[in-house]
C-alpha cells in the first residue's frame, strides 16, 4: 500500500460508507451490484431515505400556506434546507437559493427569464463544445426567440477547453457565458475561476453548470464570483426531482418570474398582480418539499465525510482504473485532461458501447453506454457513443478490478 | 465473471459473425426505395436501400453505424427478405416484433428462421430498439416514408 492509500484509509473507511447505502447490498443477475454509473445518478444513503420517510410519516404538509402546526413544521424544514444549501455553496443570502427540479430546469429558468428580459438580436451567448445537451438547447431556443447568436469555444484533443479560442470569441457582444464546471463525458475540471474573470471583463454574466461538480469539489460562489451556479440533488446522494439555482440577488431581482402561480405572488388582482420577493418569486406552486429536505440531509452527510476526502478517494480509484485501462491495447480513453474528476470514458476497438454495456450488465456492473447527452463533443472525438464508468464515495478497488476483468472478457468474446 | 456459456442467449456466434462481416452491406448502384433510421439512445444510424419490382423485393442492402445487435439483425433480416413479396415481408416483421417483445420463456416462432437468434434480446428490454431498427427502416422504405426513429 502506498503512503497515499494509507493516509486515505485513516480518514476514509469505504466499508462503513458502503454500509450506509442499502442498494449496494443487492445483487444483479445473481452477483453483487457493482454500481459505476454515478455520473448519471448516485445511490442514496439511509439517512436520506429515512429523512424522506420520516417527513411523510410525521411532518407532511404544504408550506407557506397554513397557520396550523404541521404547515409550520414543514415550512421550517424546507427553509432550513435552503439555509443548508446556502452554506454548502457559500451564497451571501438564502434569497439567492432557488429550488428547482434540477440542473435542466435551472438552466431553462435562466435562459427564459434572464434571456427574455436582457438578450436581444445580435447579442452573443458563449458556451463550449463539451456542454451537456441541457446547457446547449435552452440557449439555442433563446437564440431562436431573440435573434441572439450562439458561439462555441473549441475543446482540445485531451478534453480541455481551448482558452485562447474562448478569449477570441469573447467580446462586448457576449452577454452570457455558460460553461460546465466538470464535464460529464470527459471528466475535465474546467478553470472556471479564470473563465469567470475574463468573461466579467467584457461585462458578460457567467452561468456555471455544476451538475457533475458539487459532489466532488468544494464550491464557493462568492469566491468564484459567478452570476449563476446550478446543480441537481440526485447526483449528490439526494433524491431526484430537486435541484438548485443559485443567482446573485441583484440579478435575480431584476429578472421577471419564470412561471406564474401560487406562492410567487404577493397579491393578485385582474388589474395588477404583485410578485413575491426572492426566492418565492421563482418557486411557483407547491415544490418538492421532501426532496429539498432530503437534499439538505445529503449535503450534511457528504460534508460529514468531507468533500476533499471524497475527492481523494475517487481520484485514487480513477488513477487505478485509468492505469489498468491503459494496459489494454483495445481501449481508447476519451477525455484525458490533466485535471479530471472521477469520470472514465472509453471505447473498445470495433465493439459498440451498447454491446459492452449489456455484457457488463451480465456481470452485475452498471456503467453508462451511449452519447451521454453530449453528442457534439463525442462527434468531435470521432465517436457516436462511449462507455463511461464514474466513481463515487462508496466504490472500491475490487469493483474497478471487476470492471477491468469484465471489459477484458468482452474483448475476448468479440475477438 | 461471465463465461461464454452464460451469454448463450444474446451474443452467440451467429450474431458475432454477422456483426463482424455483415451480409448485404453497402450502397447498391440503383434502388427504388430508401429510408434512414435512427436510434437516438445511442446514435445508431442505418440506411436501407431496396429494389422492389412487382411487389417483390429483388434486393435489399444497408449501410450505417450500429451495435452488434442492430448490425446482425440488419444483416440477417436483409438476407431473409430477398425474393419475398412486400406482403410476406410485412408478415415477417409482425412475427419478428411479437417474438422480440414476448416473455423470455415463450417459444420462438419457427417461421423466423435464422432471425430467431435475435430472440435473446428479450432478456435486455432496452436493447429491443436496437433489434427493431432495421425492420422499422425497411418498413418505412417500402412505404416510402423517409425517416424513422426507434425512440
Ligand atoms: C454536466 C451536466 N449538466 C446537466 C445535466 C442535467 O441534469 P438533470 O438531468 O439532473 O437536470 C447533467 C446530468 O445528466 C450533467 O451531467
Amino acid at each position: 500500500m502506498t503512503d497515499v492509500e494509507g493516509d486515505i484509509a485513516l480518514k476514509f473507511d469505504v466499508a462503513s460508507v458502503r454500509s450506509e447505502f442499502p442498494i449496494l447490498g443487492t445483487t444483479v443477475r445473481g452477483v453483487p451490484l457493482c454500481y459505476l454509473d454515478n455520473g448519471a445518478t448516485t445511490q442514496k444513503p439511509l439517512c436520506v431515505i429515512e429523512t424522506i420517510d420520516s417527513y411523510y410519516k410525521s411532518s407532511n404538509s404544504n408550506i407557506h400556506r397554513g397557520v396550523h402546526h404541521l404547515s409550520q413544521v414543514a415550512t421550517e424544514l424546507y427553509e432550513n434546507a435552503r439555509a443548508t444549501v446556502r452554506r454548502f455553496i457559500n451564497a451571501a443570502s438564502d434569497k439567492e437559493i432557488i429550488f428547482t427540479r434540477g440542473t435542466t430546469e435551472s438552466i431553462n429558468l435562466v435562459a427564459s427569464s434572464f434571456g427574455n428580459r436582457f438578450i436581444s438580436q445580435g447579442d452573443e451567448i458563449l458556451i463550449t463544445e463539451m456542454e451537456h445537451h441541457s446547457n446547449i438547447v435552452p440557449w439555442q431556443l433563446l437564440c431562436e426567440r431573440t435573434g441572439a447568436i450562439l458561439k462555441v469555444a473549441n475543446v482540445h484533443p485531451d478534453g480541455t477547453v481551448d482558452i485562447e479560442d474562448f478569449k477570441r470569441l469573447l467580446s462586448t457582444k457576449t452577454k452570457i457565458v455558460s460553461v460546465v464546471h466538470v464535464s460529464n463525458s470527459l471528466g475535465t475540471i474546467n478553470p472556471i475561476k479564470d473563465i469567470i474573470d475574463v468573461a466579467h471583463q467584457v461585462g458578460a454574466k457567467v452561468f456555471i453548470d455544476g451538475a457533475q461538480a458539487v459532489a466532488h469539489i468544494e464550491v464557493d460562489v462568492q469566491e468564484l464570483d459567478c452570476d449563476f451556479y446550478v446543480f441537481s440533488g440526485h447526483k449528490l446522494y439526494a433524491p431526484t426531482g430537486i435541484g438548485v439555482l443559485y443567482g446573485k440577488e441583484e440579478i435575480l431581482n431584476a429578472m421577471p418570474p419564470y412561471q406564474g402561480g401560487g406562492d410567487m405572488i404577493l397579491s393578485v388582482s385582474f388589474d395588477k398582480t404583485i410578485y413575491n420577493e426572492l426566492p418565492a418569486k421563482f418557486e411557483a406552486g407547491t415544490p418538492h418539499i421532501a426532496g429539498a429536505i432530503g437534499l439538505a440531509t445529503a449535503i450534511d452527510y457528504l460534508l460529514g465525510i468531507g468533500i476533499a476526502n471524497a475527492a481523494q478517494h475517487e481520484h485514487m480509484l480513477l488513477d487505478y482504473a485509468t492505469n489498468a485501462m491503459r494496459g489494454i491495447p483495445q481501449v481508447q480513453l476519451v477525455g484525458t485532461a490533466p485535471n479530471k474528476s472521477a469520470v472514465l470514458s472509453f471505447t473498445l476497438k470495433g465493439i459498440h458501447p451498447h454491446d459492452v454495456g449489456s455484457l457488463l450488465d451480465r456481470d452485475g456492473i452498471a456503467i453508462r453506454a451511449g452519447h451521454l447527452c453530449t453528442q457534439p463533443i463525442l462527434r468531435k472525438f470521432g465517436v457516436h457513443a462511449v462507455n463511461r464508468a464514474s466513481f463515487a464515495i462508496y466504490n472500491t478497488i475490487e469493483e474497478v478490478d471487476r470492471l477491468i476483468a469484465s471489459v477484458q472478457n468482452v474483448i475476448r468474446i468479440f475477438a | 465473471m461471465i463465461s461464454q456459456s452464460d451469454i448463450r442467449d444474446l451474443y452467440q456466434e451467429v450474431i458475432l459473425d454477422h456483426n463482424k462481416s455483415p451480409r448485404n452491406f453497402g450502397k447498391p448502384t440503383e434502388h427504388t426505395h430508401h429510408a434512414e433510421g435512427f436510434n437516438p439512445l445511442c446514435g445508431d444510424h442505418l440506411q436501407m436501400f431496396l429494389n422492389i419490382e412487382d411487389n417483390i423485393i429483388k434486393d435489399v442492402k444497408f449501410e450505417g453505424e450500429g451495435c452488434a445487435i442492430s448490425k446482425a439483425t440488419a444483416s440477417l433480416m436483409t438476407s431473409e427478405l430477398k425474393g419475398k413479396t412486400t406482403d410476406e415481408a410485412q408478415h415477417l416483421f409482425d412475427k419478428f416484433l411479437s417474438v422480440v417483445t414476448s416473455d423470455i420463456d415463450s417459444p420462438i416462432d419457427p417461421e423466423l428462421g435464422k432471425l430467431s437468434v435475435i430472440a435473446g434480446v428479450r432478456e435486455f428490454p432496452v436493447r429491443v430498439k436496437c433489434a427493431t431498427l432495421a425492420m422499422h427502416t425497411i418498413k418505412n422504405a417500402i412505404n416510402n416514408e423517409g425517416i424513422v426513429s426507434t425512440e
